[in-house]
């Protein structure tokens, strides 16, 4: 079983500031990690592994600082990792990204054959979620989003179940190998690895691919002239400055507090009370 | 087979950083394991970086180390309730070509450090934590990790863990710290936009100010506080000896808010909005306080060794140099094929008394015991002074002959002839 992960490096968001005069975003000293939800991804690709054999081949685009993900994910477990790095790559959105990450698979599988490719639901960056379905779309992978558990595996025959979350319930999907699947969060935790696995990744190096080696054929389709997207504005929000107002009651019990509360509430929008006793009516 | 190497420096903090890159680049094989996320992750030092002993192992570290700004001004402060005397030192001079004090942010400090080690040939394992030593009889040959299969043997581990020690008291070889010789400090980061922070403190673009303040501040407590111009915040914070803060029930953090309210504190902050919130241990036990720090296959370095100058608020400096002189040992250990016995490897402590780690040590080695015995240091002597300026500089109608008869008696009332004579001998005696 050949799985690859794509994983992307992401400013902590946690630890993102706000600059507080100029209201742009302070990257400056932010720490990046692999994105959350890439870590349920890969967990789900390493469990598999370790059930079936194979190799979990862990690839990310980024700027040449991204090595530092990769080989987080080395020490993980992950067998072998690929940095994707070139001009040419820089300023992507989610449609050169995909570009870029499809052309590398491919030539990934001409050595050995891709089984599966795992990615997280999506990025808390960019929060797109599209990334891991335009690699399936390329690459004519079979496609299984928002998975929550894989039921059933066959590697023989080729055959797997997932338990999909959808809206208002949870879709059970069989479909078979080679397929692509991005991962819920909250479906597994990553594992702490062992000590071998820590010396490995810290003695490990990374390999890295330009364009070239990626298999990128169509410089035009990556980067910043094959991203149709652009961001025209950032801001951050005004915070609002409505003023709380006490709302004064007669007595302490629930029953008058509610009942003042309600006559606030209508005083403020009358259209309100006719609705509700409509409604009352109706019910 | 288990993972073997000449040397383990456990953390990557100033110490660990400079044992590390001593032996990486002397050509021994060292580990440095960290238990953060990163180097300085789970630091939240905002902190004075004093240039001379970095320098000493990066030559030129200036170039890339993410420094805030240069010290061009020093002030210290004696605040009573209201008011604050105080001597400000500034000079042009302190704008040389390698200037001598940085404020720095360990958290981004000690990343960087951490890859000049790795560049030099060290490997690095972060998230991984000691949890004991591992010994053959007495003789510790290795460590054991928090991981499956985490067992690495050496043939001499530094220990670098930090103010608590705990990898040496969890094997027995340091005592728990004692609430006397270690202070709490608390610290808020305060963000101002860097043009604020010049216009404020009355410096240029890279230049920056420390302002120290002791008085009444602290409650009759023994402590300090203190604020640094970081490039776009101040580190603002207050810290007193954990027994103090026992015997008194003070709350660290009501004592922060107290000393952020000060009249001649709350100007230099308004309008800053506070990010992060942290406290620390500093160890302030001085020379006497200074635990065993060789043995069979271990040495000791950095603020787990408690070196630290408590008054002239040194530290990562002399963790610095204990670490840098710890991995000098080993190496001429190695070099003359000597074991790394507890007799060979108390040349390092030999070292260190002839360092000025432990000559300034040695020098304030009464002044913690002084000091706590004489708490009127921080609690009336600074009011006499707010009270003696007052009387000086306020113009009434009052002559100079009186204000000066007035001044005396309030001192002479405030402490005694015998009391003042008392102190000057104590003080005198105590950092001489």
């Amino acid at each position: 079983m050949h799985i690859v992960v794509c994983i992307k490096q992401v400013p902590d968001s946690a630890q993102i500031r706000i600059h507080p005069v100029t209201n742009t975003i302070m990257r400056q000293g932010v720490p990046t990690i692999i994105n959350p939800f890439d870590l349920f991804a890969l967990e789900e690709a390493l469990a598999l592994r370790d059930r079936f054999g194979g190799t979990v081949t862990v690839i990310t685009m980024g700027p040449p600082m991204a090595d530092a993900a990769l080989r987080k994910a080395l020490s993980f477990g992950a067998d072998r990792a690929i940095l994707l790095t070139d001009r040419l790559f820089a300023g992507s959105d989610t449609l050169a990204t995909s570009y870029v990450l499809s052309s590398a698979i491919a030539r990934i599988g001409q050595e050995t054959p891709v089984d599966m490719v795992f990615t997280g639901k999506q990025t808390i960056d960019g929060d797109t979620a599209q990334v891991g379905p335009g690699i399936a779309v390329r690459l004519g992978l079979n496609q299984l989003t928002y998975v929550e558990r894989i039921v059933e595996l066959d590697p023989s025959l080729r055959r797997i179940v997932v338990h999909r979350r959808a809206e208002g319930g949870v879709q059970v999907l069989e479909t078979r190998l080679p397929c692509l699947i991005t991962m819920l969060e909250g479906t597994n935790h990553i594992r702490f690895a062992g000590m071998d696995d820590m010396f490995r990744a810290a003695r490990a190096e990374i390999a890295t691919w330009g364009a070239a080696e990626a298999g990128v054929d169509e410089p035009g389709r990556c980067g910043l002239r094959g991203s149709p997207t652009v961001v025209k504005k950032v801001f951050a929000p005004t915070p609002r400055t409505e003023k709380a107002t006490p709302i004064e009651t007669s007595g302490k019990s629930p029953q008058e507090i509610a009942d003042a509360a309600i006559d606030v509430i209508f005083a403020a929008k009358p259209s309100l009370r006719s609705e509700m006793a409509g409604r009352r009516q109706a019910g | 087979m288990p993972e073997r190497f000449d040397a383990i420096v456990v953390g990557a903090g100033p110490a660990g950083n400079a044992a590390a890159l001593t032996l990486a680049e002397a050509g021994v094989s060292v580990l440095l394991l960290e238990r953060g996320e990163y180097p300085g992750s789970k630091n939240v030092q905002g902190a004075i970086m004093y240039a001379d002993q970095l320098q000493a192992l990066i030559p030129d570290f200036r170039d890339d180390a993410p420094l805030e700004r240069h010290i061009v001004e020093q002030r210290i402060w004696m605040l009573d309730d209201s008011a604050h005397v105080g001597t400000h030192y500034r000079s042009d001079g302190f704008n040389e070509e390698l200037p001598n004090r940085y404020t720095i942010i360990r958290a981004q400090f000690d990343k960087w450090f951490a890859k000049k080690v790795q560049a030099a040939g060290a490997l690095l394992i972060c998230e991984t934590t000691v949890t004991e030593l591992l010994k053959d009889g007495d003789r510790v040959v290795g460590v054991r990790t928090d991981r499956a299969g985490g067992d690495i043997h050496a043939d001499v581990v530094i220990l670098a863990d930090g103010v608590n020690a705990l990898v040496a008291q969890r094997s027995g070889l340091r005592d728990e710290l004692k609430p006397d010789n270690v202070a709490l400090a608390v610290k808020e980061m305060h963000f101002l936009p860097e043009e604020v922070i010049q216009q404020r403190f009355n410096i240029g673009e890279n230049e920056g100010v420390v302002i120290e303040a002791a008085g009444t501040i602290t409650d009759g407590m023994l402590g300090t506080g203190f604020i640094y111009t970081n490039r776009e915040s101040l580190s603002v914070g207050i810290g007193c000896l954990v027994s103090d803060f026992a015997a008194s029930k003070t709350r660290p953090y009501d004592l922060l808010e107290r000393f952020k309210q000060h009249p001649s504190i709350r100007p230099l902050l308004a309008g800053s909005e506070v990010k992060e919130y942290a406290a620390h241990l500093i160890p302030e036990g001085g020379y006497r306080a200074v635990p065993k720090v060789f043995g069979d296959g271990w040495l000791m370095a950095g603020d787990a060794g408690q070196f630290v100058n408590s008054l002239h608020r040194e530290g990562s400096n002399m963790a610095m140099t204990t670490g840098r002189i710890a991995a000098e040992t080993v190496i001429d250990l190695k070099r003359e094929g000597k074991p790394m016995n507890g007799r060979n490897l108390s040349l390092y402590r030999k070292r260190l008394e002839d360092s000025y780690v432990m000559k300034d040590l040695r020098k304030y080695r009464d002044l913690p015991q002084v000091l706590h015995r004489n708490k009127q240091f921080v609690t009336t002597y600074p009011k006499l002074l707010a009270g003696a300026a007052d009387t000086w500089f306020r113009v009434d109608g009052v002559d100079k002959r009186s204000k000066e008869r007035q001044i005396v008696r309030s001192f002479l009332k405030g402490r005694s002839l015998r009391g003042l004579v008392g102190d000057a001998l104590r003080l005198a005696r105590a950092v001489r």
